[in-house]
């Protein structure tokens, strides 16, 4: 101990009372500038119209509406085409099919995950399956769709499926096997029917994985459909998007080739943005378990 | 007061093992204890002694491979709504489900009651634990503290045969862990719950329970069963009631280590 005291500094205790006069500011509100600034979707609106300027810039400089139209001729087509109820039709068309295909593809992935999650030769079977089918491009398959299923809707049909089920599968399997101990326990504990333990726990506990699995077989069934448009071209009905834009370049109207190729653009960005930010912000953003 | 009665739960020479990747272990050896109602039973032990191993076993989660347990005369076989866990993990609450709605969830998918009259119940084991302003958050806008809370309340609500808490307590910061561990035994003087309490805390042992079992590690073998007092006073021997806790525990590894060191 006289060690101690020899090295240590010997100090009296102080203590302070405690006011908060004189912090200056605790809490304020940001200025209006500084709001706006912080507001995501308005800066990516101003990147947009810098882009669409550049475009219209270049596009006016190179003057060769055959290779490259301006923005405002790629409008001008859009709403034209948007007008006659052209567009309105391609897309009704494409949308159609989409979702028979990814209904379709839904359905069997939650089959195979289902099965996949009872037995474990299930499980090496969706394994294999997904480590097969998942790289290969649906695209591939469309010769063989047209093959097996004529020149019809169902060969599309077909590669969708392909395009939906297997990234939909496998999400959904690796979310289920990823759900926490805790939560099983919990869900044992409480005496749960294994009907009740896959909706009440599993389901939701996997939310995330799955939802990613919905977006990414969206994606996928999208770049397909409108690709297998392009080779189908149309039939009985009329066509989609992709025989829009493949007919308008055969009839070297290049504006509205642009203007089918804006239209996926966008209808690809509002199931993203919309559709699918709004089922996060509901759902995974609101429980916390994405941020 | 208790002794002649038969206990609530009875632990009889259980055994409990669990295989890793490459080796199966032995967690617990020949365990032995009872529990009466209303008591708030301590298993003490330091890592290793199995001792949430046994807690899992007492919820139907593992089966002793050797003994048994039985909870009012009646082998456990399967988790069951008679035995609610609470567990140290802040995940054990639903994050997809409001502080409301996880409380309500565990009564109606036990079958205990149905919907308002689970809102209900779930309310009023909400204002137990001082929650009710958070009824309707998401357990991801709560603190550590609050979501353990909740948890307590949830098991409470159940109204089990016994509550069984896996160190409920020890992933909190020390501040509101002495503050969890003085609302639990306020909460117990309400309504007597009974309650098996796991945890590796000298301190915490005493001041939670009335009766400690020391467990030594590797596997968990019974070292000792003990009263408390909820205080650590000085016992006829001049040495803290902790103390003597830390002699039982640690003497015979002491002696093993100075023995090896020689």
């Amino acid at each position: 101990m006289t060690d101690a005291r020899q090295v240590l500094t010997a100090r009296p205790d102080v203590t302070y009372e405690v006011t908060n006069t004189g912090v200056g500011v605790v809490e304020r509100p940001l200025s209006l500038y500084q709001r706006l600034a912080n507001h995501g979707g308005l800066r990516k609106v101003l990147v947009l119209v810098v882009l669409a300027l550049i475009w219209e810039v270049y596009a006016r400089w190179l003057a060769n509406d055959l290779l490259f139209p301006t923005f405002s001729a790629t409008i001008v087509a859009f709403w034209d085409a948007f007008v006659t109820g052209e567009l309105i039709k391609a897309t009704w068309y494409s949308m159609k099919i989409l979702f028979q295909g990814y209904a379709a593809g839904l359905i069997l992935a939650g089959l195979l995950t289902a099965f996949a999650s009872a037995t474990r030769i299930g499980a090496d079977l969706l394994e294999v399956l997904t480590a097969m089918f998942n790289p290969l491009p649906s695209i591939a398959l469309l010769p063989l769709a047209m093959i097996w299923f004529g020149l019809g809707n169902a060969g599309i049909v077909f590669v969708l499926i392909h395009a939906v089920l297997w990234s939909v599968a496998l999400n959904t399997h690796a979310g289920f096997r990823g759900v926490s101990p805790t939560w099983r326990m919990v869900g044992q504990n409480y005496g749960l029917s294994s009907f009740g333990y896959v909706t009440r726990i599993l389901i939701p506990g996997a939310f995330p994985s799955i939802l990613t699995g919905l977006k990414i077989g969206w994606a996928f069934a999208w770049r397909t459909l409108i690709a297998a448009e392009l080779v189908f071209g149309a039939n009985s009905g009329g066509g989609g998007l992709g025989w829009f834009i493949f007919q308008s370049k055969n009839s070297l109207e290049i504006p509205s080739v642009f203007a089918g190729l804006l239209t996926v653009i966008l209808l690809g960005l509002i199931v993203e943005n919309f559709i699918f930010l709004t089922a996060e912000k509901m759902t995974i953003r609101r429980w916390g378990m994405q941020t | 007061m208790n002794s002649g009665a038969s206990p609530l739960l009875a632990v009889k020479d259980v055994t409990l093992q669990y295989r890793t990747h490459d080796h199966l272990v032995t967690a617990t050896y020949r365990v032995s204890f009872d529990i009466h109602r209303s008591d708030r039973y301590v298993i003490l032990g330091p890592s290793g002694c199995g001792k949430s191993t046994l807690l899992k076993a007492v919820g139907g989660f593992i089966r002793p491979v050797e003994g048994e347990i039985r909870l009012n005369g009646a082998a456990i076989t399967k988790p069951g709504p008679d035995r609610v866990l609470v567990f140290q993990e802040f995940d054990q609450l639903l994050p997809w489900k409001t502080v409301k709605q996880n409380i309500a969830f565990a009564l109606t998918a036990s079958g205990k009651m149905s919907g308002r009259e689970a809102d209900e119940r779930a309310l009023h084991y909400i204002a137990k634990v001082g929650l009710t302003k958070f009824a309707d958050n998401h357990p991801h806008t709560l603190s550590g503290g609050m979501k353990q809370r909740v948890a307590i309340a949830r098991g409470m609500a159940m109204e089990p045969a016994i509550l069984l808490m896996d160190e409920p307590f020890a992933a909190l910061d020390a501040l509101t862990r002495a503050k969890m561990q003085e609302e639990l035994l306020q909460l117990w003087d309400d309504t007597k719950f009974t309650v098996l309490f796991v945890t590796h805390s000298i301190s915490e042992a005493i001041r939670i329970g009335n009766r400690i079992l020391l467990l030594t590690p590797h596997p968990g073998q019974v070292r000792g069963e003990i009263n408390s007092s909820g205080n650590d006073d000085v016992g006829a021997d001049g040495k803290p009631f902790s103390e003597r806790i830390q002699h039982l525990l640690f003497e015979q590894q002491v002696a093993e280590r100075s023995m090896t060191h020689d």
